[in-house]
């Protein structure tokens, strides 16, 4: 019945028709409280396709303010796709369309008149391979203030440069090499750097797709770390495959099977007291 | 099934037997592939050595010029008759009859007129010319004399470098046998010698072997080269940014794309009619000039430079692209700092493809008038010019011993200009490398 109600709201903002709809529509609607109480970013009734396949089917959630979401999943069930969304990364693939509304702040993303490029310095990504710029650490977390014109001076930027390189915990071992390569560091200590250089132009939100999946475990236990410490200033939402990583860094977790967001909660509960089969057989490992 | 059926009674075959059975096969195969390779390049430089030992062997000899050795009395009274030393005056006076006087005091038993005359074409007819020079640069020497080295004539030249062989009989050779005995004086007295060559790096086209040089050419080669790159390197570069990273993909980008490819494997030649009927008849540039060559080589060389630096474009990591729209980069500000300068390398290699191609083409700028008789150097992008492969061209058409050489020898000017713009090249590469 829920579904139904859905499906009809949905013929009202998108072009596609019910019926349509409803072939693709799961029996279930998603389990758990979408909304937080405090929400950075909203999304409603979000349906992506990549031409005529749909990735993402009619999910809805929020972002609260400090907060760690993550996104869990068996491999192609759409958490990278729909992360990508909240920033529009997918305007870049062809063939993508996005329906349904996702705000930020009130601020409907997709609107029209709404430019994606002041969007994307305030919901910053972090990508799953390390991708420095082939330039000097310096110029890495530099790069986003001085586009974005967010400094005065070069004092300015160097003491931004050096609080985000704090912030993301790479300061020490890289303030005597500043002028060298981004590309010459370690696997954790870029990754690092792409989180000093998101963080360099002051984003409200920060997605995470997948960030420790290319590196060691204790490069990974750095990061989460300081995933929990910027929690105090952002918002952040994470994709990640390991459950261990999501129980240790989230307090809400939403769990993603084929396109539909199929259970959403407090990561504790989630975790010990799963309410859907799937999520359930997810969790204990049963597959995925 | 096989395999086991055909087992000899009692022992079964391992997949290592069967392994080791072929493995000799293989091995063979790999053998014979490496010696083909290795003669395919064998005979591939045996080919590019050969190439370069005929051309630089017939070529070499360009390099010097055979003078003669002249005591030569700069009267005032023949020269400057007034002593005003006006330059006017002293380009007006009769240069070469001081020449011939010189060589023929050398010979007094020489008196029939026939046989003066005869005497005389041993001297290049640019010989005044430069005597005249050298005067006029130093106005000081009239008045004395000097010994100067007076500029053979061309066939006295092959004569002394041995392509016109003394022993021969009279009739066949250029250089009749009384000649060849005052030759012979005057090498016995030193007055003949070998000396470099200039002439050949700062003279234009000529009729005459020894006054015809490669500075017109060289010149030509260097303007339109310099306007095509000018022209070539920013559009290329352009369409294929936008093709590749802007534009939308439908039908009409997939067109755009099939047709450049197939523009780029038109013969040359049709793009000389192009220029021919475009540029020349119908928007009136002036033929024969490197601007109008350079416009026909641009059609040319854009196909070549726009597929390399799309292929440059499509070889950047897109986690690139990602990381700048990341943080907020427009798509043109991710295009120009991160994705142009990480294709640069690509795309300057595409370019020097380009323009070495340019650089040897021939075919089209026959079509617009480059193959005229140019003595003049050019000294801008609408003077008149012929280029080196066309220069090479109609060298190689002469029929003088003299142009043999100098063809040869142009060809290996060419190449060093071809070799000095990869040189380049790589410098740049390296430059545009580093700055990461």
């Amino acid at each position: 019945m829920n579904t139904l109600v859905e499906t009809m709201n949905k013929t009202t903002t998108g072009a596609i028709s019910a019926a349509e709809l409803a072939k693709d529509r799961p029996s279930a609607a998603t389990i758990g409280d979408v909304t937080v109480a405090n929400p950075r970013m909203t999304c409603r009734n979000v349906d992506v396709w990549y031409g005529s396949k749909q990735a993402i089917k009619n999910v809805s959630l929020d972002l609260g303010k400090n907060e760690v979401l993550s996104m869990i999943g068996p491999s192609g069930c759409g958490k990278s796709t729909f992360l990508r969304c909240l920033n529009r990364m997918n305007d870049t693939i062809p063939g993508c369309r996005v329906t349904g509304s996702i705000k930020l702040d009130g601020q409907d993303i997709y609107d029209k008149g709404l430019d994606p490029v002041p969007l994307r310095a305030q919901v910053g990504m972090v990508f799953q391979k390390p991708n420095p710029f082939p330039k000097s650490i310096y110029e890495n977390v530099a790069y986003g203030p001085r586009i974005h014109g967010l400094t005065n001076n070069k004092a300015e930027l160097d003491e931004l440069v050096e609080t985000s390189l704090r912030k993301a915990g790479l300061w020490d071992e890289v303030k005597d090499r500043l002028d060298q390569p981004g590309t010459g560091l370690s696997g954790g200590q870029q990754q690092r750097l792409c989180i000093a250089r998101t963080i360099a132009v002051s984003p409200e939100v920060i997605l995470m797709d997948e960030p420790c999946s290319a590196l060691d475990p204790i490069a990974t236990a750095i990061i989460e770390e300081l995933i929990d410490e910027l929690r105090a200033n952002y918002t952040i939402a994470i994709v990640t495959h390991s459950m261990q990583q999501a129980a240790r860094v989230s307090q809400r977790t939403a769990y993603f099977h084929l396109g539909d967001l199929i259970e959403v909660g407090e990561t504790n509960q989630i975790f010990t007291n799963p309410q859907h089969k799937l999520t359930e057989d997810y969790i204990t490992g049963r597959f995925g | 099934m096989n395999e086991l059926t055909s087992n000899p009674p009692g022992r079964p075959r391992r997949t290592l037997d069967i392994v080791q059975a072929s493995l000799k096969r293989r091995y063979a195969r790999e053998r014979r592939f490496r010696f083909l390779g290795a003669t395919a390049v064998i005979l591939g430089l045996t080919f590019v050595v050969l190439l370069f030992a005929d051309i630089i062997l017939k070529g070499y000899t360009a390099f010097q010029q055979t003078y003669i050795r002249l005591p030569i009395e700069l009267a005032a009274e023949s020269i400057d008759p007034d002593g005003t030393r006006d330059p006017e005056t002293l380009a007006q006076a009769d240069y070469m009859k001081l020449i011939r006087e010189a060589l023929q005091a050398r010979f007094p038993d020489v008196t029939d007129r026939n046989e003066r005359r005869l005497l005389s074409s041993m001297i290049s007819v640019g010989a005044a010319d430069l005597l005249r020079q050298q005067v006029m640069d130093d106005p000081d020497l009239i008045g004395t004399t000097q010994e100067f080295w007076i500029l053979a004539a061309a066939d006295i030249d092959m004569l002394i470098k041995g392509h016109i062989d003394r022993k021969a009989a009279e009739a066949d050779r250029r250089v009749k046998d009384q000649m060849i005995g005052w030759i012979e004086r005057l090498e016995a007295e030193g007055r003949i010698a070998k000396r470099f060559n200039t002439i050949f790096f700062t003279h234009g086209n000529s009729r005459e072997p020894e006054l015809s040089g490669i500075a017109g050419a060289l010149m030509g080669s260097f303007y339109t080269l310099l306007l095509t790159l000018v022209l070539s390197f920013p559009i290329g570069v352009g369409a294929a940014l936008y093709l590749e990273e802007f534009a939308p993909k439908n039908r009409w980008t997939d067109l755009i794309e099939v047709n450049i490819n197939n523009l780029a494997a038109v013969p040359s030649i049709v793009f000389g009619l192009l220029g021919l009927a475009v540029f020349i008849t119908f928007f009136g540039v002036p033929r024969s000039t490197p601007l109008v060559a350079a416009l026909v080589l641009t059609l040319m060389t854009l196909p070549t430079i726009i597929i390399a630096s799309r292929a440059a474009l499509k070889s950047v990591p897109p986690s690139i692209r990602e990381a700048a729209l990341g943080v907020g980069a427009s798509p043109l500000q991710t295009q120009f700092h991160h994705v142009l300068p990480l294709a640069m390398p690509g795309m300057l290699t595409g370019t020097i493809i380009g323009m070495a191609q340019a650089l040897g083409e021939t075919a089209p700028l026959l079509m617009i008038g480059m193959i005229a008789f140019i003595v003049d150097i050019p000294k801008g992008f609408t003077d008149v010019a012929t280029v080196l492969p066309v220069q090479i061209y109609l060298w190689a058409d002469s029929p003088e011993r003299g142009f043999v050489e100098r063809t040869s020898a142009a060809i290996m000017v060419l190449l060093a200009f071809l070799f000095a713009m990869n040189l380049a090249a790589v410098l740049l590469r390296r430059r545009f490398e580093r700055r990461w």
